[in-house]
């Protein structure tokens, strides 16, 4: 039987587009999700941001910028510190949850379905646990960054790994290389970079999200702006949402620099 | 240290070797990608050490949190039911609430990023269109999810619409990265050859470009929608339109009761894990047809 090529492409189409109708249909209708109004109310919201958080004359005090700044430093840092312990661990249980580095089946298994759960509980519920033993601090804020960051990066790793190529390795083993050689001399230089640029972009988006941990946890940037903005200072809370978006700006800028070296 | 070597026998053959300071053969030579690798985990490290050493720990002691932590654990995981005052059913209705939000928020996001993806790709676009598409994109995606809910649910009112307005902005930046790259893709030939035949630019994107890579596209909106539930369950009870992450507070944060805790996580856990098998799937189905 010959197959129409356009025909079948025709009910693809209109398939996909009913899911779609279908699904958006449905929610909408859960969530007595009025589309009208978020349409047109887009343009209204940005201009009462335009109003509201332009920054004033109260918010260019030398003093509060700096304080935006010591802060927003704080932040990076330990988002920093958070993604980089996170990667030193996601690549421990990377070698030993891959195919090609493993060393038995359970151990394999073990490592995947701890990481899958690390990484399927949302961030804000990972703040949440953490909160009611570790308290409002830093400390707390680290390590909700660090469990997320830690499930996400051992799959990214671990699928790197196992991508990468059979040569070296089996060159290794001929020379009566070591499991510890075969792992440090041959699989870590061939993955560096991928590693180094998946590092670079979950230190990225960690100090996105340190935005929502931190009116959590009490510490911050998050905290700072949540400070402000439910104070109705929203020409202060405006000062400290551009700080932020200069932040992440120049940081992806940095980073997309670095990984142009590293190739 | 350079060493020549030479070495007799029925030809005569000379190598040049490396040697460093102990008279060991160089076995590694550290080129400019090395160096910097070398150079950026070394700052990172020193970064996360000075992190520790200046850690604000608050008035939290290890001693007393860890057991906490680890008896909370246990109960969340090993011992999760509901109290009487949730029940089965209103916990559904508020996983249904936040799998909207995040449903809404991708289907959205995704028309709106195919539109903006279109003039990102630089096979389809003029070059000034596409950077300043990009940079908008860059734009918004530095400000958080979160911030983009209070900002709407100020400006709109409380309700599902903020929250999903600001699942969409968050979610479109991405979008719009990953279809314009997934656009770029696509093989020169096709496109040229419905120019040559006369074919208008929306010709060209309803024939070509849409069913040549819906798969694809479809592939990363699974991908975002992930995301997207995670930032629901934050933004539902941040913008008042409810979910399963109000419930989690309440049950959290005002009653203290870690076993409905556990039940809410294992809920999260579920649903997250079937996106995440979904997208997988999606993704070999893609590699096998590549």
């Amino acid at each position: 039987m010959a197959t129409d090529i356009f025909k079948k492409r025709r009910i693809h189409m209109v398939l996909f587009f009913a899911v779609f109708t279908g699904l958006y249909v449905f929610f909408s209708q859960q969530l007595n999700f009025n589309s009208a109004t978020a349409f047109t109310q887009i343009p209204s919201g940005f201009a009462w941001l335009g109003a509201n958080f332009w920054p004033n004359y109260t918010t260019t005090a030398p003093e509060f910028l700096l304080n935006i700044i010591r802060v927003l430093l704080r932040t990076v840092i330990i988002a920093v510190a958070s993604t980089t312990t996170a990667s030193a661990f996601a690549l421990i249980a990377a070698v030993f949850g891959s195919n090609k580095t493993g060393i038995h089946w359970t151990i394999k298994y073990i490592v995947r379905i701890i990481a899958m759960v690390f990484r399927n509980i949302p961030l804000i519920a990972w703040a949440l646990i953490l909160l009611f033993s570790f308290r409002q601090n830093e400390f707390t804020g680290f390590l909700a960054l660090f469990f997320g960051t830690f499930g996400y990066l051992t799959r990214s790793f671990t699928e790197i790994i196992d991508e990468s190529g059979d040569g070296v390795i089996e060159a290794l083993k001929s020379t009566g290389a070591t499991y510890f050689q075969i792992v440090f001399q041959g699989v870590f230089p061939m993955i560096s970079s991928q590693l180094v640029s998946w590092v670079l972009f979950m230190i990225e988006s960690n100090i996105r999200e340190s935005a929502l941990v931190g009116m959590l946890t009490g510490t911050g940037i998050g905290q700072m702006f949540n400070f402000f903005f439910s104070g109705f200072r929203y020409p202060m809370a405006g000062m400290v949402l551009l700080f932020i978006i200069i932040t992440v700006i120049g940081l992806e800028m940095l980073s997309n620099k670095i990984r142009r070296l590293l190739l | 240290m350079n060493q020549a070597i030479t070495l007799k026998g029925t030809s005569q053959v000379a190598i040049r070797v490396q040697t460093n300071k102990s008279g060991k053969i160089k076995v590694r030579k550290l080129d400019k990608s090395r160096m910097w690798t070398r150079v950026l985990i070394y700052s990172l490290i020193a970064i996360t050490v000075y992190a520790f050493v200046t850690m604000n720990f608050g008035t939290m002691t290890l001693e007393v949190a860890l057991p906490t932590f680890f008896a909370n654990l246990q109960r969340i995981f090993l011992q999760p039911r509901l109290s009487h005052r949730v029940e089965w059913a209103a916990l559904i209705d508020q996983l249904t609430i936040t799998l909207g939000l995040a449903v809404l928020g991708t289907l959205i996001g995704a028309v709106v990023s195919f539109f903006f993806a279109l003039l990102a790709a630089r096979n389809l676009s003029h070059p000034k269109v596409s950077q300043t598409v990009r940079a908008i994109m860059s734009f918004i995606r530095a400000i958080p999810a979160i911030l983009w809910v209070l900002i709407f649910a100020l400006a709109m009112g409380l309700g599902s619409e903020a929250a999903v307005v600001g699942i969409v902005f968050q979610g479109i930046a991405f979008l719009t990265k990953a279809y314009s790259e997934t656009i770029e893709e696509i093989d020169h030939g096709v496109i040229e050859a419905l120019k040559a035949s006369g074919a208008t630019w929306w010709q060209i994107v309803f024939q070509a470009v849409l069913p040549s890579c819906l798969t694809a596209l479809i592939s990363w909106s699974f991908l975002r929608l992930e995301t997207n539930f995670g930032h629901a369950v934050a933004v539902g009870a941040a913008a008042g339109a409810g979910g399963i992450g109000f419930q989690l507070m309440l049950s959290g944060n005002m009653q203290m009761d870690m076993h409905e805790v556990g039940v809410i996580v294992y809920l999260l856990l579920g649903v997250s894990v079937v996106f995440e098998l979904v997208s997988m799937k999606l993704r070999e189905k893609l590699l096998v047809k590549s």
